[in-house]
């Protein structure tokens, strides 16, 4: 299916839940998607017969800068070998997309590394604590407003 | 005297009068079973394993901060090599073959020949770390010092071709740090006679060996369905049956016009998808690196390895992800480039990471004194997983 057959269907079953699309003249056409939403419609991704996208290839957290971050999900159907990217725009203020961990489990950690780095708070995850940092390390360091602390523990960071 | 407790035991769902209550044990972060730092926390119920929790991040060392602090994107590939420290040329590959495709490249046909002759021979160290550790962890040592012996012959060639044996900054965007010296190409035909052979030796002495089968076969069986759904790939994904290798699904690079198997796990020893599978396409995967080398040599063309190297590297703003096979599985790089010098975001999709986040579905309901077995058939290495 090309990306364009995806994004089709995908308005077809959600209407507003899809925002807009980027299918043409990128090497990895991508699909917004309301971040409150993402959950069913990753579950119709994966189970429609059409679109079967069983594996998520990477989901990562992304700093737009100007107070905007976003997830940004590559998916690929190993059955009809098709791929498709999904991305979810949040703001720092509001950090919450609904969380794909029941669709596929290897979102689990990678959910839990965004929610380490990026502070994004996926909604409904089983077990969303930190993965890579320390459980009392304080902020998120991939943002790129972070400042490294000077002290972390009474140990002296920046060495 | 304690109170007797009676309840179903976690597997046989036999009442016993006992004193049944779980308990932690912590596996790690320093074991010699770990490769690297990782700590299990293990609940257990008596010998069972009823769950299991990762802990890990002792070797973060903020890979994708540091890339956006580069002022060049040929900075990052030095970082790259550090994640997979067994098989550093597979990591520079992939980072190589993304920033190309993201500048729309191409490079000399020597160049793709020269770079996926290294990624075989990765593959080949890398496998013969991880079945070699993989027999010390289960208690046969010597088929381990085997390993290191004709790792070493491939860390030569490594060396006389870019100066390093482990961490390389070999293949850069466009190109190559270096030409491979004058006798390359007979020292590495010397090497594939000399291997084949190494590898038979290898299977009679432990591949085949009884108690190795006792320990491996039937044990840590992961499913199809389930290592697709936790996104598995590599030997994981295929000791469990499922033909799936970006070398052939996905090819890039010369991958395309070299003629090689994609080995299976096919159950022969116990279940499709247990240890002993996982482990077995290790060994397969040797056998066709070797298949692979010996083309890639024969076709290797004459030419200049540096000649597309770009001065200036400066991406059009646009994003790119890119997914090559390493030995470890399918290592992704994300990369989104603002347009200038600097990565805007490199994301690193870690095989080792995924994989090991399926640890607690395969572990759940085995023996403790299986754990071992079981994490050493994933063949996790901690600087990629915590990167």
């Amino acid at each position: 299916m090309i990306p364009q057959e995806v994004f089709n269907s995908l308005k077809m079953r959600f209407g507003d839940g899809i925002l807009e699309a980027t299918l043409d003249g990128v090497p990895n056409p991508f699909i917004r998607v309301a971040p409150r939403q993402m959950k069913e419609v990753a579950l119709f991704l994966r189970d429609d017969e059409h679109l079967l996208f069983d594996v998520l290839m990477c989901l990562s957290g992304v700093d737009y800068t100007g107070g905007k971050l976003g997830v940004v999900y590559h998916l690929h159907s190993m059955t009809h070998n098709h791929k498709i990217v999904l991305k979810a725009d949040v703001t720092v203020e509001d950090p919450h997309v609904a969380s794909v961990e029941s669709v596929w489990k290897t979102a689990n950690w990678h959910e839990r590394e965004a929610f380490d780095l990026y502070g994004i708070v996926f909604d409904g995850h089983s077990d969303l604590r930190r993965i890579l940092l320390p459980d009392d390390w304080v902020g998120h360091p991939l943002r790129k407003d972070y400042q490294v602390p000077e002290f972390y523990n009474g140990m002296k960071v920046p060495y | 005297m304690e109170e007797v407790l009676t309840r179903p035991s976690a597997v046989s769902g036999i009442s016993r009068a006992l004193r049944t209550e779980e308990m932690v044990i912590n596996m790690g972060p320093q074991h010699p079973s770990t490769h690297g730092v990782l700590r299990l926390e293990v609940v257990a119920d008596g010998e069972i394993v009823v769950d299991v929790v990762p802990h890990m991040g002792y070797l973060h060392r903020c890979f994708e901060k540091h890339c956006e602090h580069m002022t060049n994107y040929q900075q990052v590939i030095p970082y790259a090599d550090r994640m997979d420290y067994v098989a550093a040329m597979s990591n520079e590959f992939g980072f190589v073959v993304a920033m190309e495709r993201l500048l729309k490249i191409t490079v000399p046909e020597r160049v793709e020949y020269i770079r996926v002759i290294m990624a075989e021979f990765s593959r080949i160290v890398s496998h013969l770390i991880a079945i070699g550790t993989y027999g010390m962890d289960i208690g046969a040592f010597t088929p381990f010092l085997y390993c290191m012996r004709d790792r070493e012959r491939v860390l030569d060639i490594f060396e006389q071709t870019c100066g390093a044996r482990l961490l390389y900054n070999y293949m850069w965007v466009g190109g190559l740090s270096h030409d491979v010296p004058p006798n390359f190409a007979e020292k590495v035909k010397d090497f594939c006679t000399y291997f084949r052979p190494k590898i038979k030796e290898l299977n009679d002495l432990l591949s085949y060996n009884k108690i190795f089968i006792e320990r491996t076969a039937n044990v840590g069986v992961l499913p199809a369905p389930v290592a697709v759904n936790y996104a598995c790939s590599g030997p994981v994904l295929r000791g469990s049956g499922v033909k799936w290798d970006l070398r052939k699904n996905d090819p890039y690079s010369m991958y395309d016009r070299l003629d090689f198997e994609i080995p299976v796990g096919k159950g022969l020893r116990g279940t499709v998808g247990d240890c002993w599978d996982r482990y077995m396409v290790r060994i397969h995967e040797m056998e066709q690196s070797v298949n692979i080398i010996e083309q890639a040599v024969a076709k290797l063309p004459a030419g200049d390895v540096q000649s597309a190297i770009p001065k200036r590297i400066r991406p059009d703003a646009g994003e790119i992800y890119v997914r090559t096979e390493t030995p470890k599985g399918e290592l992704g790089y994300y990369i989104i480039s603002d347009g200038s010098a600097t990565p805007f975001r490199i994301k690193v999709k870690s095989p080792c990471f995924v994989n090991l986040s399926a640890l607690p579905a395969i572990s759940r309901g085995a023996m403790i004194a299986d754990m071992v077995a079981i994490l050493g058939s994933i063949d996790i290495v901690l600087g990629e997983v915590d990167r």
